[in-house]
């Protein structure tokens, strides 16, 4: 499959592949230490803090990292090289996984998170106007969240905020409201990523073993966000909200759709407020990534899936740079129609992220 | 197509329904606070008896958390997969653009009319001129 980039009627960088899920790799709590104020810096010091890892992305794994990438490097140059060169995308969306949401120390979870929002801002965004980032949210705090979508909410270079598939609570739990209200005020996706807070078992049957274990169960996080989110009612309360899972897999969806609608129409009465079947109200709001997918290799395999989930709308690109998901740089998987590529690519990232496009304006212009 | 006695008025009081056979069709007759509604009895989605249904009312929310209890009564809940059908649409709750049930006119008229018009289909009981019938036209 040619890089979209190479076709002849995709014109860089107003139409080049938005990549919606690249992994900035933080290299140790020393890294976000400038960004802490002095006590946090005590604390990590005398604590020795070295790093912030759980059982999730074994760091040295090759399957964490892919081993042609790390041997490039995993800094700005290396991820450069990466996802605008050898995979042709015009602009990325960074998604910083580091385990800030492990902490249960309220306080430290949010000093250490709005460290690491400071980090992703100057060692990244601000050294490439390709790059946006989604806003890492303290979801131990709702009153910081807030306050932490004041201080970085209206800076255009941050485009989501984020939180994961795992956390202390469903997230259609109405203390997050005033979250997720402030996001539809600033025009901000909530993006919900593959991992834990580890303050939850990650499979509703208690504590697992095993990595394996760990990652599949990743999908049952993402269901119960899913039916929470609507029956709680959140898109009928904040209908512009758009929610992006990310490394969430695809093919579960249009199953979950069906189980969710068909059980809707029987048991609805209890959710007065959900006034339509489930599976209109994810088309209208929820978003995915297509990294990992989740589907056989043959062509056009994920076209059942597609036409189940009803809406060619719905899949966002991403590379999810640096796990390996594919070999070589062949960035679209073969099981993905070609007649979809330019909208996976370009048009529905730009649909979701509002942003970006006046990014693209900038970009156009600084051409 | 025709006239049917359901049932002697006096037979038929508020809250009570009553399953019938005509024409080959099976009918579902309620009386809500004396409002009578007729409808297939089949449920369209499976085919559950609609008359062994709960009747209930429709909670209407406008925001996440309010419920506003409307229209008691006024709806069906199949037994079989709790789909809720409107007694005065047919329609569905969960898919009212193409799930729905089909409605029959349904009145009463005094024992008197009925054996004036000798229209009335043959019934399994006499009617007698001096009382008030619950009848489907078909």
């Amino acid at each position: 499959m040619p890089l979209a980039s190479e076709d002849k009627s995709i014109d860089c960088p107003i139409d080049c592949p938005i990549d919606c899920d690249v992994h900035p790799t933080v290299p140790g709590m020393m890294a976000l230490l400038p960004y802490l104020d002095p006590h946090w810096q005590e604390q990590v010091t005398d604590r020795g803090i070295l790093s912030l890892d759980s059982i999730a992305y074994p760091p040295n794994l090759d399957f964490t990292v892919r081993r042609d990438l790390r041997a490039k490097g995993l800094d700005l140059a290396g991820m450069q090289d990466a996802v605008f060169g050898r995979w042709g995308a015009g602009q990325a969306i960074l998604n910083c996984i580091y385990g800030v949401q492990m902490v249960h120390n309220a306080d430290m979870g949010v000093a250490f998170t709005r460290a690491l929002n400071d980090w992703i801002k100057a060692q990244w965004l601000d050294r490439d106007p390709r790059l946006a980032a989604s806003i890492v949210l303290p979801m131990q705090d709702t009153p910081a969240c807030l306050e932490e979508l004041d201080r970085l909410g209206s800076n255009r270079q941050f485009v989501q905020a984020l939180v994961l598939a795992n956390g202390e609570e469903p997230y259609g739990k109405r203390q997050y409201w005033p979250i997720w209200e402030k996001l539809e005020k600033l025009n901000l996706p909530l993006g919900i990523h593959a991992g834990s807070s580890y303050h939850n078992p990650v499979t509703t049957l208690g504590w697992t073993n095993y990595y394996i274990e760990d990652y599949a169960a990743q999908t049952f996080g993402f269901q119960a966000q899913l039916a929470n989110l609507v029956t709680e009612g959140v898109f009928v309360k904040y209908p512009q909200l758009k929610v992006v899972l990310i490394e969430s897999g695809v093919t579960w969806l249009p199953g979950f759709i069906w189980r969710l609608a068909k059980f809707w129409r029987g048991v609805r009465r209890e959710v007065p407020w959900v006034d339509r079947p489930p599976g209109d109200i994810i088309r209208d709001n929820v978003r995915m990534t297509i990294q990992p997918l989740d589907a056989p290799d043959e062509a056009n395999a994920l076209q059942k899936a597609i036409d189940q989930i009803q809406s060619e709308d719905f899949l966002l690109y991403a590379s999810d740079y640096p796990h390996l998901r594919f070999e070589g740089d062949d960035v679209m998987p073969p099981n993905i129609p070609d007649s979809l590529h330019r909208k996976i690519m370009i048009d529905n990232p730009r649909a979701t992220y509002k942003r970006l496009a006046d990014m693209q304006t900038d970009l156009v212009g600084v051409r | 197509m025709g006239k049917h006695v359901v049932a002697a008025a006096a037979d038929l009081p508020q809250g009570s329904r009553k399953r019938i056979e005509a024409e080959g069709r099976v009918i579902a007759v309620f009386n809500v606070r004396g409002e009578y509604f007729a409808i297939n009895d089949r449920c369209p989605h499976e085919g559950g008896s609609l008359c062994t249904g709960r009747l209930s009312a429709l909670t209407v929310s406008k925001v996440p958390g309010s419920y506003e209890w409307t229209r008691e009564d006024e709806f069906i809940r199949c037994p079989w997969h709790g789909w809720e059908f409107d007694l005065r649409t047919g329609r569905s709750v969960c898919d009212p653009k193409t799930m729905r049930v089909r409605l029959y006119d349904v009145h009463v008229e005094h024992g008197e009319e009925l054996v004036a018009e000798k229209t009335l289909v043959a019934e399994t009981f006499p009617v007698r001129v001096e009382d008030d019938y619950v009848v489907i036209e078909i």
